[in-house]
């Protein structure tokens, strides 16, 4: 299945175009910015703590100061000297008494505690990366290691090791929402009560190019330059210039070139950002950090790490009623850069799901623990709804005797615009028709000879169904700073016609692999009616483009997309006097399409290429009226999110032996609005999905009691391979977002956001014949070989 | 320091480094080939892969020393007089790249594997490219690009 069920189209909108810019990654051009090289370039290590929770009493630097190549070596004494701020939390929450979140410092070398592993505790710069990195096992820290609390439980224990005294109990706040008195009275009134306890397993996300940081200051000019491996160049600008280093904004460019991959690590304003550009003025010349992966494991922010529980009440014929979910989750030490949204305004307003569920209560308690920052992971807080509640309607289907489709239907939203009891408005959706699609191509009919021929071969097979919805498109300004957002959320583009009709586009977005340099092309072209191939996109410099929020959130498409399409109109709108003008018409009767501004009725045109033209050479020009030049900008702040929906179904058969899961079906059905390029949205789609079974089956952090991570590298960490997945069936039914002008929705996300509860689902169909009732993420061969001898010995007695 | 005689991209070079240097050190600092990445510290990620002598290899397990007098192909020198190998093509037209990052080694990494195995199927080529971690794109249009080079091989042999 690759099929859409839009009419194919004409223009170059719709069109699977390959990618213009793989041409320079397949030949070895792409530039990262470990690729940089800067003149006099020098270069950084880092000491970071091996300690999970530390005092810092000495640090001895004589030895390594002497090592061959080594130039100047700072510690958290020498940051805090020069008054340098710490990394500031992008969005405040506040408690249910309406007091403000604890905000700790966040320092970016600490001066006397080191409260995770990882911690950045020293910065040495040499010649030579090499040299840096030798001179590293030269530094003498002395550390007192003190007790650490490692997880939720330990933290939340009687007892228990502070990580900030400003956080009793290690709280960072507690926070609600929805509406607690209906939502009890829902409760009481249900005709059964389902109850669910899941945890979300925690998970690097493991970009594949580490991040990496050049950091310029040139003295002739008294200007930095910062070129970082970064979703979103502006926003770093911003909170380095603004929070960090106190720099004029206009004399700090920041450059995030070729970026190998994001999923949201690459968001956050990171330490050695701010260290590379503060040292490099100190010793004089550019200084390069990049990270070694082990460093990547212990100092990008994780994902996930939340426990929930949950409450579920139905009536006799399967209706919900009311459902009041208590969560927990890790923030880690400190409040990486948005944080604190995730568990709550990216997670707690998703919890209707596709269903009418008409009282939701959501009481989300953060807390601070001796671990890396967690942060945004692709998805950020709607794979934690989506998988709690499609494994509750499993369940809540099981506890009436329902079939679990049946369930599904009979709860799904129909009517929209439809009002959530959890702050949401979806706009438009079909759940019955994404469900219906992925019925067809996961074959459900033939389901049940399929799981016969398995049990014929001594093979347990099952199949799992996940209907999910999302909110992207991230997020009208005003209403994401109502709950708490420090920052727009709008997008910006620049739109520039060039006089001989080619453009170019400045996107505020950021593209590390979604191939916004094609599919901003093809918009433009089919905006302007000129050809793909003379639309250049340029993004990641703030030198160069308008100052924009850069790309997560799945909002690249239906924000910035959004945002050129505005200034696309305004240079038609412009167009249309220029050739009224030339025409002699009146500008009322000038219309423009595939290119060209016609008087309305006759054969009298002028190309937008010749009206460019007489824009830069305005010698017959009505000069009075309009400026000469062709070039537009635009601001879009989306009217609302975008509700990206549908449907995942896995096929899975289980070796009841080893506990091994071959994943027989995937499929994904989805609603992700109107498609510009299919076959980048078919990738999305596949990169998300493999993340998504990813944590379902296979990735999960795993700390030790005193805080060590067990999951350091890539011989621990279960990243998936080639060899784990068979192909994805992907496709998509389209109803179109409502409240912008391309009908966008989002598609970065939902693979990972819809796919791990129906893995589960699956897996737990599969076991149910033996009993097993419930798995935990990642299913691995071993906890489902354990489940199946639990089960048996229970069987037993 | 030693000087290193070896031929990359088939041209002859010679490279004076520290005993110590690896391979993928020697490619991306003083020649400057950055299309070879790192993406690991544990030989896991592949995507450091380069052919040497025609064998697919991480640069990152290997001394620049032992590479002397072998003859090393980096995604800089895959295409031929300007014309992109097939395998390139094949990436480009089946969308298996997203970031670009693992990219370089996987093509490396598939131009051995058929060359090993001109009529490998989709699990062989699943299992061979274990050694090559991608993040972005699920693996699909991966497998999808190696097979339909292997397809266009076939093709242009009987042709
Ligand atoms: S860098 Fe060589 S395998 Fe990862
Ligand atoms: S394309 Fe990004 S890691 Fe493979």
């Amino acid at each position: 299945m690759s099929t859409t069920t839009t009419p194919t189209p004409k223009g170059p909108l719709g069109q699977p175009l390959v990618r213009r810019e793989d041409r320079r990654f397949i030949t070895g051009q792409g530039r990262y910015t470990d690729d940089i090289v800067l003149p006099g370039m020098t270069h950084a290590a880092i000491v970071r703590s091996p300690h999970a929770h530390a005092r810092i009493l000495s640090i001895d630097t004589t030895a390594a100061r002497q090592a061959p190549g080594v130039i100047a070596i700072f510690t958290g004494q020498d940051v805090a000297a020069d008054k340098v701020g710490g990394l500031p939390c992008g969005w405040l929450v506040k408690n249910k008494d309406g007091s403000n979140m604890v905000e700790p410092p966040h320092p970016i070398l600490v001066a006397d505690r080191a409260r995770h592993v990882g911690d950045q505790v020293a910065l040495v710069v040499a010649e030579t990366r090499a040299q840096a990195r030798a001179a590293l096992s030269l530094i003498a820290v002395e550390y007192e290691p003190l007790p650490a609390v490692a997880s939720l439980a330990a933290a939340r224990a009687a007892g228990a090791a502070q990580v900030w005294d400003q956080a009793p109990g290690n709280v960072c706040y507690d926070w609600h929402l929805g509406d607690p008195t209906a939502t009890e009275q829902a409760l009481k009134a249900a005709h059964q009560i389902v109850e669910i306890d899941v945890y979300h397993n925690r998970l690097i996300p493991n970009a594949i190019e580490p991040r990496s940081a050049i950091g310029q200051y040139e003295s002739g000019t008294d200007s930095y330059t910062l070129y970082t491996s970064s979703q979103n160049p502006h926003l770093i600008r911003l909170l380095l210039g603004a929070f960090v280093l106190g720099l004029p904004e206009h004399r700090l460019r920041v450059v995030a070139p070729d970026v190998g991959g994001g999923f949201g690590s690459k968001i956050f304003h990171y330490a050695e950002e701010a260290l590379v550009v503060w040292a490099a003025r100190k010793v004089g010349r550019p200084i390069k950090w990049t990270a070694e992966r082990s460093e990547s494991f212990m100092s990008d922010a994780h994902g996930r790490d939340v426990h929930m529980r949950a409450r579920l009440g139905v009536d006799k014929d399967g209706r919900f009623l009311g459902l009041h979910v208590q969560s927990q989750a890790n923030l880690g030490a400190y409040l990486s850069t948005f944080a604190s949204s995730v568990p709550t305004y990216l997670s707690a307003t998703l919890m209707a799901g596709c269903y009418t569920t008409p009282a939701i209560y959501v009481e989300v308690k953060s807390i601070f623990t001796h671990t890396v920052p967690v942060d945004a992971y692709r998805g950020a807080g709607r794979p934690e709804a989506a998988y709690l509640l499609e494994r509750l309607v499993d369940k809540a289907a099981n506890a009436l005797g329902m079939d679990r489709l049946e369930i599904r239907r009979k709860n799904f939203i129909t009517q929209f615009p439809y009002k959530t009891p959890v702050a949401l408005e979806y706009d438009s959706g079909d759940y019955h028709a994404t469900l219906d699609m992925a019925l067809a191509a996961v074959d459900y009919a033939g389901f049940p000879a399929r799981r016969e021929a398995s049990q014929a071969r001594g093979k347990l097979r099952g199949i799992g169904f996940s209907t999910y919805v999302e909110a992207c498109g991230i997020a009208p300004s005003a209403v994401a700073g109502a709950l708490g957002a420090r920052a727009g959320l709008y997008e910006s583009a620049t739109v520039r016609m060039h006089p001989t009709g080619s453009v170019t586009v400045f996107t505020g977005t950021h593209s590390h692999g979604q191939g916004h340099e094609t599919t901003f092309a093809q918009l433009v072209a089919e905006q302007l009616g000129v050809p793909v191939d003379s639309v250049e996109v340029v993004h990641g410099d703030t030198a160069r483009i308008p100052f924009g929020m850069g790309t997560y959130g799945s909002r690249s498409l239906a924000v910035g997309g959004s945002a050129i399409v505005k200034a696309t109109d305004k240079i038609i709108a412009k167009g249309k006097k220029i050739a009224a003008h030339l025409l002699e018409a009146a500008e009322a009767d000038i219309e423009f399409k595939n290119g060209a501004f016609t008087v309305v009725g006759t054969n009298r045109q002028k190309t937008i290429g010749e009206v460019a033209f007489t824009a830069y050479v305005p010698h017959n020009y009505p000069i009075d009226k309009v400026e000469p030049g062709l070039e537009e900008s635009a601001f879009y702040d989306p009217k609302n999110f975008t509700f990206p929906a549908g449907c995942h179904a896995i096929e899975v058969e289980i070796d009841p032996e080893t506990g091994v899961v071959t994943l027989e079906n995937v499929v994904a059905a989805d609603d992700v609005g109107t498609i510009i390029n299919p076959l980048i949205v078919d990738g999305q789609m596949h990169g998300g999905l493999a993340q998504g079974i990813g944590q379902a089956l296979f990735e999960e952090a795993q700390y030790d009691e005193s805080g060590q991570l067990l999951t350091g590298s890539y011989l621990n960490y279960g990243m998936p391979r080639a060899a784990d997945f068979p192909f994805f069936k992907v496709g998509n039914h389209v109803t179109a977002c409502t409240h912008n002008p391309l009908g966008a929705k989002g598609v970065g996300e939902v693979g990972a956001i819809g796919v791990p509860p129906a893995v589960i689902n699956a897996v737990l169909d599969a076991l149910a014949p033996l009993g097993v009732r419930d798995i935990s993420m990642p299913a691995t061969p071993e906890k489902i070989w354990r489940a199946i001898q639990d089960a048996k010995a229970k069987a037993q007695h | 320091m030693g000087a290193i005689t070896l031929k990359v991209n088939g041209k002859q070079v010679t490279v004076d480094a520290a005993p110590r240097t690896l391979l993928v050190e020697l490619l991306r600092e003083p020649l400057q080939l950055t299309g070879t990445h790192v993406g690991c510290d544990t030989s896991q990620c592949g995507s450091c892969t380069v052919l040497v002598d025609g064998r697919s290899i991480k640069a990152c397990t290997m001394l620049a020393v032992e590479a002397a007098g072998t003859e090393v192909t980096t995604i800089e020198g895959l295409a031929q007089g300007g014309r992109l190998h097939p395998m390139q093509e094949a990436f480009q037209s089946c969308h298996g790249l997203q970031c670009g990052f693992c990219t370089p080694g996987m093509i490396l990494s598939a131009v051995d594997c058929l060359k090993q195995n001109p009529t490998a199927d989709e699990r062989d080529v699943r299992e061979w490219l274990e050694g090559n971690i991608c993040r972005c794109t699920g693996y699909h249009n991966i497998v999808k690009a190696v097979l339909s080079c292997r397809d266009r091989m076939a093709q242009s042999k009987e042709g």
